[in-house]
């Protein structure tokens, strides 16, 4: 792989991770208010309990962010404790640590999103594939109309009606959360089998709603690539028609889809966000949730760069696949 | 109709050629229809044509775009496509009409027997494929050994034969020339050593130095195999230097089919005059007259002959009767009310 | 065109073409039938049901659908018919004004860069890009949190235009860019008009089904976007907007209290309305693009 081709993906993560982390810093300046400040001084102002832990979170707040220095010493000060991790502490459970909650948050996440979008990626570019092919089993026509329907629900609408009927009226699968109530989170093959039943149901509002756009889209690239003259001459070739469906029709047509798919991922995980919700599952979207609901913003914040972070991450990891899956694009690609 | 058409693919068209007069046909083609259902109405692309190819002969197919050419490529080897279909006609393949296989039969028939050279060739290669996987392809589904020395030795031999280098097998197309890339095209096209071998514009979009080399090493490469060429296209000085005999197609039909030199010489439809006359020559350089009037819609064809609403010579008749591909002179085949049937021939 | 008054036949001739249109294109006209039958609920409702209904209090809480609560009431002691009615405007106003700042933004920029290239090229598209990969609902959380307190519907649809843009700015530039070598354009370059005199008298024109295929899609994300923020509560709190309903049928756990009346008829709503606008998207595209009709 050119060396050119690899500091270009990598800048454009870079850059990525740059706008992540100044989004949290200018924004909340744009507004004119500290919201963090305000936030903290509202805490003390209800006092009870807590008021001598809030002045220790302000007194801490204060020092590490260093408001009384000129603005874009401020924002240096920022980078530099994003890129090291640093989100400071809760305010609302303080002082734990925002990166230590991440961190507990983000498997959960990473793992249900990452299995769901490539099977839903998988699936539904098959069947978009199998829609556009002349030699389709006819159950792929009868498919394709609900299919499509439900790409149109978002994921976590499509959870709660999953939830309402698998789960609370027949009951076969749990309602909520990422594990049996009781159990502690551990590598036994016991609870790694209860995690994975509780994951089925966001799972699958995460797939059956994304099948139908992968599908669509697929199709869309297999009418193109079907004109192409290459399988014209494949079909004079005497190849077998499978042969011709895999090799070269799908193997040219899925390479738009995965650039499709890097970016879409930011779309997928905002679903996800919300599936969590519904679920009530330990990952960082419902992390996120509790967050807004006590404006505890270091953990916004702190959850919005790692997304995006996780994010760049996966779509420099497609990037550099997709050199191998097409022999041409360090050519083409500027 | 289609009675006295077959009739006459066995008894004119099949006996009458140029050069190697009296040698096996191989391909018969017989009153082969192709139409294309639209919403107005039935497009007949490709309207009752019937020829016939000699073991190791080139033909000629030209005509203006729409003519009905590339169909008759696509249908020979059954890749017509809904809503196109092959309405009617024969193909002997050396006896055996390919039209009426099944399309498993047909699979096999495919590179094997009939190979076609698409049009466009440059993007005829899959462009995620090296190219000697593109070659090993082909021979996995017509049961030929594709591992061990052999087969390794085989493709080597190969593009040699086509003018490349063995090392082209481990490339992507997107590395190899224009040139290059309409080789190995080639390569792929004779590697199971064709009878047939259709090649539908096979260098439109290349430069006229490289294609002089391709058609050269397409003509080489016939001679040593054997094969009969269709060559189509409608670039008459390629067809001068390369085809043995030409076609002229108009509207889905041949009009004539003459020998290359005797047509140059003396085209005998009026539109063959056309279409030579058409043709700039060293001596009134740059002169490209072209022909008056516009092709005739085929949704909805004249009656009688369809060239008369632009022919010169145009006659009652012309209006009302379909004129028959008939021999008119000796080993010439003309669709034209102008000229009365040659008797006594073959 | 002046007005002149059509005759009967006139008229006749006129919705038989239409007809014919819409018989081509079945999918655009399932969805404009959609969003149609959308825009009469919304439209007829309130001259049947009081705006009373959508107040606290109105009515005794968690009623099931009844003769007199035809759809039920939820919690708080709100009529879900009296929010299907008055907040499915709310929803699609916000859908409106967001998707029509995001499709300005998008022209300007996707013709710009399309049109003329380089370094503006680069900038925008890059741009586009890079926000397509970030996941705008998290962006969209840390604007809405920090401008909390009283959001209004179009604060709402301001905050949710900000991640508009993306998309339609990237297809108007593709589009342009293949449209940038064609005749017509490179004579009227020939011929003396300014860019953006061919931008607005050329390339428009011709854009048109993209354009508004593009304006549905924005419509259509930034509905999504903006019932996501709300489910999240954070949105205008005293609005009935679909996705606020959608936030307290959560807040109140109403899936686990087995109170269906409440969170399916939002549901409802939004899929009719996601479903109506991607057939209208879609079937626009079939008129931009000939080539998909065929597969379709």
């Amino acid at each position: 792989m050119p060396l050119g081709y690899l500091l270009r993906r990598l800048t454009v993560f870079l850059l990525i991770v740059w706008v992540a982390a100044s989004v949290n810093f200018f924004i909340p300046r744009l507004s004119g208010a500290d919201p963090v400040r305000e936030r903290l001084l509202q805490m003390a102002a209800v006092g009870g309990t807590g008021t001598g832990t809030v002045e220790e979170v302000v007194k801490s707040y204060q020092a590490k962010f260093g408001l009384d220095k000129p603005l874009w010493q401020q924002y240096l000060f920022y980078l530099a404790d994003m890129v090291r991790f640093d989100f400071g502490v809760s305010i609302t459970r303080f002082p734990n640590s925002v990166a230590g909650m991440i961190l507990d948050a983000l498997p959960w996440t990473l793992v249900l999103v990452t299995v769901a979008t490539l099977m839903a990626f998988a699936i539904g570019s098959l069947f978009g594939a199998l829609v556009a092919w002349p030699r389709a089993p006819r159950f792929v026509h009868v498919l394709a109309p609900p299919l499509l329907t439900l790409s149109a629900i978002p994921y976590y609408l499509l959870g709660l009606i999953l939830v309402y009927f698998l789960a609370f009226t027949w009951r076969i699968f749990p309602l909520g959360g990422g594990y049996k109530v009781g159990t502690q989170p551990s590598w036994s093959w016991a609870f790694i089998q209860d995690a994975a039943y509780h994951s089925i149901l966001p799972a699958l509002s995460i797939i059956l709603s994304g099948v139908g756009f992968w599908a669509l889209s697929m199709r869309g690239m297999m009418v193109t690539t079907q004109g192409e003259d290459y399988v014209t001459f494949a079909e004079a070739k005497g190849l077998r028609p499978r042969r011709i469906f895999l090799r070269y029709a799908l193997r040219n047509a899925i390479l738009p889809q995965t650039t499709a798919l890097a970016l879409a991922l930011g779309h997928v995980v905002s679903g996800a966000v919300l599936v969590e919700i519904v679920f009530g599952y330990p990952g960082v979207g419902n992390l996120l949730y509790q967050a807004i609901r006590t404006f505890d913003y270091p953990i916004i914040y702190g959850v919005t760069f790692m997304v995006i972070v996780a994010i760049g991450l996966a779509t420099l990891i497609l990037d550099l696949l997709l050199p191998v899956l097409d022999p041409r694009i360090t050519y083409h690609r500027t | 109709m289609s009675d006295t058409s077959v009739r006459l693919g066995k008894t004119e068209v099949g006996a009458v050629g140029g050069r190697g007069d009296g040698t096996e046909v191989v391909l018969d083609v017989r009153d082969l229809r192709v139409s294309y259902v639209t919403p107005r109405g039935p497009i007949r692309a490709v309207n009752g044509v019937s020829f016939a190819l000699r073991r190791g002969e080139a033909f000629g197919l030209v005509g203006e775009s729409g003519s009905g050419k590339s169909t008759i490529a696509l249908s020979l080897m059954q890749l017509i496509k809904p809503p196109g279909r092959i309405e009617g006609g024969q193909a002997l393949l050396d006896g055996t009409d390919i039209l009426a296989l099944s399309e498993e039969e047909m699979q096999r028939v495919r590179l094997a027997e009939i190979a076609l050279i698409t049009q466009g060739a440059m993007n005829s290669l899959n462009p995620v494929m090296r190219i000697r996987e593109q070659i090993i392809d082909a021979w996995k589904d017509h049961g030929e050994p594709v591992n061990g020395r052999e087969a390794e030795e085989r493709i080597h031999h190969l593009l040699r034969w086509v003018g490349l280098q063995p090392e082209v097998a481990r490339m992507y197309p997107h590395e190899l020339s224009g040139g290059m890339k309409q080789r190995a095209v080639i390569a792929i096209a004779i590697s199971l050593r064709p009878k047939v071998i259709i090649a539908d514009e096979p260098t439109s979009a290349l430069d006229v130095v490289v294609q002089r080399q391709i058609m050269q090493t397409l003509r080489r490469i016939q001679r040593d195999l054997g094969a009969a060429v269709i060559l189509i296209g409608h670039d008459m000085g390629l067809m001068a230097q390369f085809v043995d005999r030409l076609g002229v197609m108009y509207a889905g039909k041949l009009v004539e089919v003459s020998p290359i030199r005797e047509m140059f010489r003396d085209p005998i439809h009026p539109y063959s005059q056309l279409l030579i006359a058409s043709l700039p020559s060293l001596a009134k350089k740059g002169q490209f007259l072209g022909i008056p009037g516009l092709p005739p819609s085929l949704l909805d064809p004249p009656l009688g002959c369809p060239f008369h609403p632009r022919c010169p010579y145009a006659m009652e008749r012309c209006r009302v009767e379909v004129p028959a591909l008939e021999l008119k002179r000796p080993n010439r085949l003309v669709a034209c009310h102008l000229y009365e049937r040659e008797e006594g021939q073959a | 065109m002046t007005a002149v008054p059509l005759s009967l036949e006139q008229a006749q001739d006129r919705i038989g073409r239409v007809l014919r249109g819409l018989r081509t294109y079945p999918m655009l006209s399932a969805g404009l039938m959609l969003i149609l039958l959308v825009l009469l609920i919304s439209l007829i409702g309130p001259l049947f049901v009081p705006r009373e209904g959508v107040q606290v209090g109105s009515a005794p809480p968690d009623q099931r659908p009844s003769r007199e609560y035809l759809l039920g009431t939820d919690t708080v002691g709100r009529q879900i018919l009296a929010i299907i009615i008055y907040g499915t405007p709310l929803t699609l106003q916000i859908g409106l004004i967001a998707g029509a700042i995001g499709l300005g933004v998008g022209m300007i920029f996707g013709f710009v860069a399309g049109y003329y290239g380089g370094a503006l090229d680069h900038l925008f598209r890059g741009a586009a890009d890079v926000f397509l990969t970030v996941p705008g609902l998290l962006i969209l959380v840390v604007i809405a949190t920090t401008f909390k307190g009283a959001v209004s519907v179009m604060t709402q649809a301001l905050v949710v235009s900000a991640l508009a843009w993306m998309y339609p700015t990237r297809t108007i530039r593709s589009q342009v860019l293949s449209m940038r070598e064609r005749g017509y354009v490179q004579l009227a370059k020939l011929s003396g008009m300014s860019g953006p005199e061919i931008i607005v008298k050329e390339l428009m024109p011709n854009l048109l089904p993209y354009l508004a295929a593009s304006f549905v899609s924005a419509v259509s994300a930034a509905i999504l976007a903006s019932i996501g923020l709300e489910a999240l509560g954070l949105g205008p709190q005293n609005e009935p907007t679909l996705g606020m309903t959608i936030y307290w049928s959560l807040y109140y756990t109403s899936v686990l209290r087995n109170l269906w009346w409440w969170w399916s008829p939002p549901i409802v709503m939004i899929v009719i309305i996601f479903v109506g606008l991607f057939l209208i998207s879609a079937g626009l595209d079939q008129v931009a693009n000939p080539r998909l009709r065929r597969a379709a």
